[in-house]
């Protein structure tokens, strides 16, 4: 017999694909809206088209790469101070 | 008319009954405890009072304005859930510790004296040691030693600061201080150390990971948060805390993004967040002073909701590394979706608390027009989001299954996240009552388009950052490591002195030992002298200077047993003392 609670929604990966698709329809309506709300910005350079969303992938896209750089620096076992 | 007394002697004096009690009778009377403090806050009018003299000085338990007002009510709501979910812990030095501990944030939230604070504070360091202690493990012993240490060096950099301070002004009550001589120097070396400000923060993801499940939700809440406000009230608007907080606000997403102990993320993200409040506070205007202590108090509960829900995994599983677990959303999708909250709270998704606060520290910043600052925070909180709001959730409730099955947990500890759920939202809906008893008057919307479909941008394609990396692979894997901080550099030392006691020293005694042994060999020309001080060396140097590190060590022996049962004694003798003090306090007046 199987185990309870083996399936649940996201163990499909035909759910799993529809998820990211409406989270990727989700941020295209994102950019759409940017370009029709009035900006109130405190800089210029804020109120430029896309300007969080461009701010915000590059972001997270350089804190991985910079952390796995840190990582080489201060990873250690788990047993060092021991 | 009701005549209210210090709140901090309600929940202090009331931890001494808790052993007394049992049952539901206990569990009744522990919740009492936070809602006769809350009544109490009510019925405190705003100004000075209850002043004790105490030598040539004034101690001040009373310093009542709307400042330390919303940190009182916030400490005790936050004791009140922490409570509910502390319910099922059967060991009562636990929660007597916590009792005491939240009484002791409130003591330094409305102390209006140097003194008084001092005393507060130590107490405040003193009783949460013994959250970490009761998790009775040797690392955490080991870690309650450490945080221990830590807070004694803030503690005394404090009180060299007061004792300097108070002799030159010839007065112990204070309000600003700001930076000007030696005295405040170290002053502010002490309350930043208690606010994670870096390099003095490596104290708390060394310490809170190691925290018992409930002891860690009142850490949480308390320390950082009424080191940030005393902060607020005594150095606001010091430019170094600009750029002390922005600092702050990054570097530990990357350590949080490293991390595996899932509990070790929410303490580096922990210190990102009040990275954001000292921030605010080194802005020091009317917008980023409310920001701050709104975002104190939107902070307080969504990270005791993370601490919660990650406990209540850890309370059941037994895990907490990301490595071991995964899939967990099956079986425990109640706790998952309060995580989820306070995950969306902590990245300051519209319409929950993070929104609503975190906007107004960063609009301070921008109408500060400090570019740099306003751009780290921005990163920082696409950062948190990353970490707090996705790493958390996914790898502890979905990504990889573990095969793990546990059941959701016990009924307490569910309606404490549920509440602290509740507030979040709430508080990110309708965040009138919130901005109604900020310290200054609010003229801050938050909801427009602009910041709305800004901050969505952000958080969602960091979102897709995250998603893209995970897809492709690029994502740090989750490893069995630690990763060093800053203690780094207080650690090696500590461990390589052992390590020189043991070794190298031991060879010097022993090479002394043989010189002068080989000197006493020249009276051999003489056998009774020869004898007699040979005796008389190896009497002096094998009994009474060995026996000295056979002394000290039985000493530590029986600290180190006598530890154990510390904490039901420690906090048996400061109450008597707190409450001696407060004795006074009425025979006075």
């Amino acid at each position: 017999m199987k185990p309870k609670h083996e399936l649940t929604f996201l163990d499909s990966s035909q759910n799993r694909r529809r998820v990211r698709k409406y989270f990727y329809i989700s941020l295209v309506l994102l950019l759409v809206i940017d370009l029709f709300i009035p900006k109130h910005g405190h800089f210029a350079w804020e109120e430029a088209p896309f300007f969080f969303a461009t701010y915000g992938f590059i972001g997270c896209v350089s804190l991985i790469f910079i952390a796995k750089v840190l990582r080489l620096l201060v990873k250690r076992k788990e047993d060092y101070y021991d | 008319m009701i005549e209210p007394v210090p709140p901090e002697v309600i929940l202090m004096v009331g931890a001494l009954l808790v052993p007394i009690l049992k049952g539901r009778l206990k569990d009744f009377y522990m919740l009492l405890l936070p809602v006769l403090a809350f009544v109490d806050l009510l019925y405190m009018p705003s100004g000075k009072y209850w002043i004790v003299p105490f030598l040539n000085y004034d101690l001040i338990f009373g310093r009542v304005d709307k400042l330390s007002m919303v940190f009182g009510y916030v400490f005790v709501l936050i004791t009140f859930i922490g409570i509910i979910y502390a319910l099922h812990v059967k060991d009562n030095a636990q929660h007597m510790a916590a009792l005491v501990y939240a009484g002791a944030a409130l003591g330094v939230t409305f102390a209006g004296d140097l003194i008084s604070l001092f005393i507060f504070w130590e107490i405040l360091a003193i009783s949460s040691v013994f959250l970490v202690l009761a998790r009775k493990t040797t690392e955490s012993s080991a870690a309650a030693l450490r945080y221990f240490m830590w807070h004694f060096l803030g503690g005394l950099c404090l009180l060299a600061g007061i004792i300097f301070y108070v002799l030159k002004r010839g007065t112990a009550e204070f309000a600003y201080i700001g930076l000007d001589d030696p005295a405040t120097y170290l002053i502010f070396i002490g309350f930043c150390l208690n606010a994670v400000v870096f390099p003095l923060h490596a104290w708390l993801p060394d310490a809170y990971p190691r925290a018992t499940v409930t002891g860690a939700v009142f850490m949480s809440a308390l320390t950082t948060k009424s080191a940030v406000y005393i902060l607020a009230r005594t150095f606001p608007g010091t430019p170094i805390l600009i750029w002390a907080g922005a600092f702050m606000t990054c570097f530990p997403i990357f350590y949080a993004v490293i991390a595996n102990d899932m509990r070790r993320v929410l303490s580096y993200s922990l210190i990102n967040q009040v990275g954001f409040m000292v921030c605010g506070i080194g802005i020091g205007t009317q917008l980023a002073i409310n920001g701050v202590v709104a975002h104190a108090f939107c902070h307080i509960v969504y990270k005791a909701l993370l601490f919660m829900s990650t406990g209540a995994v850890l309370h059941m599983t037994g895990k907490i590394r990301a490595t071991d677990l995964g899939g967990l959303h099956k079986t425990m999708p109640f706790t998952a979706v309060c995580c989820m909250i306070g995950a969306a709270s902590i990245s300051a998704f519209p319409l929950f608390s993070g929104f609503i606060s975190k906007s107004m520290t960063v609009t301070a910043v921008a109408e500060a027009h400090q570019v740099i600052v306003w751009l780290m925070l921005l990163f920082a909180s696409a950062g948190v989001f990353h970490h707090a709001g996705i790493k958390v959730p996914y790898f502890i409730f979905f990504g990889h299954d573990s095969g793990i099955r546990s059941k959701e947990p016990p009924v307490n500890m569910r309606i404490a996240m549920a509440m602290a759920a509740f507030i979040c939202i709430f508080l990110g809906v309708y965040p009138a009552p919130l901005y109604n008893i900020l310290p200054f008057p609010v003229d801050f919307q938050p909801y427009t388009a602009f910041h709305v479909i800004g901050m969505l941008q952000l958080l969602m394609f960091g979102a897709l950052a995250f998603t893209i990396l995970i897809l492709a692979g690029y994502y740090p894997a989750e490893l069995r490591a630690i990763n060093l901080d800053t203690d780094w550099f207080v650690r090696l030392p500590a461990k390589r002195f052992v390590l020189f006691c043991q070794i190298p020293l031991k060879r010097f005694f022993e090479f002394l030992d043989h010189c002068v042994m080989s000197a006493v060999g020249v009276f051999k020309s003489s056998p009774r002298w020869a004898v007699t001080t040979e005796n008389g060396a190896d009497k002096l140097f094998h009994i009474r200077l060995a026996s000295i590190p056979d002394i000290i060590y039985t000493w530590t022996r029986y600290l180190k047993t006598e530890i154990k049962q510390l904490s039901l004694n420690l906090t048996y003798i400061l109450v008597p003392f707190i409450l001696l003090l407060f004795i006074l306090l009425y025979l006075t007046k």
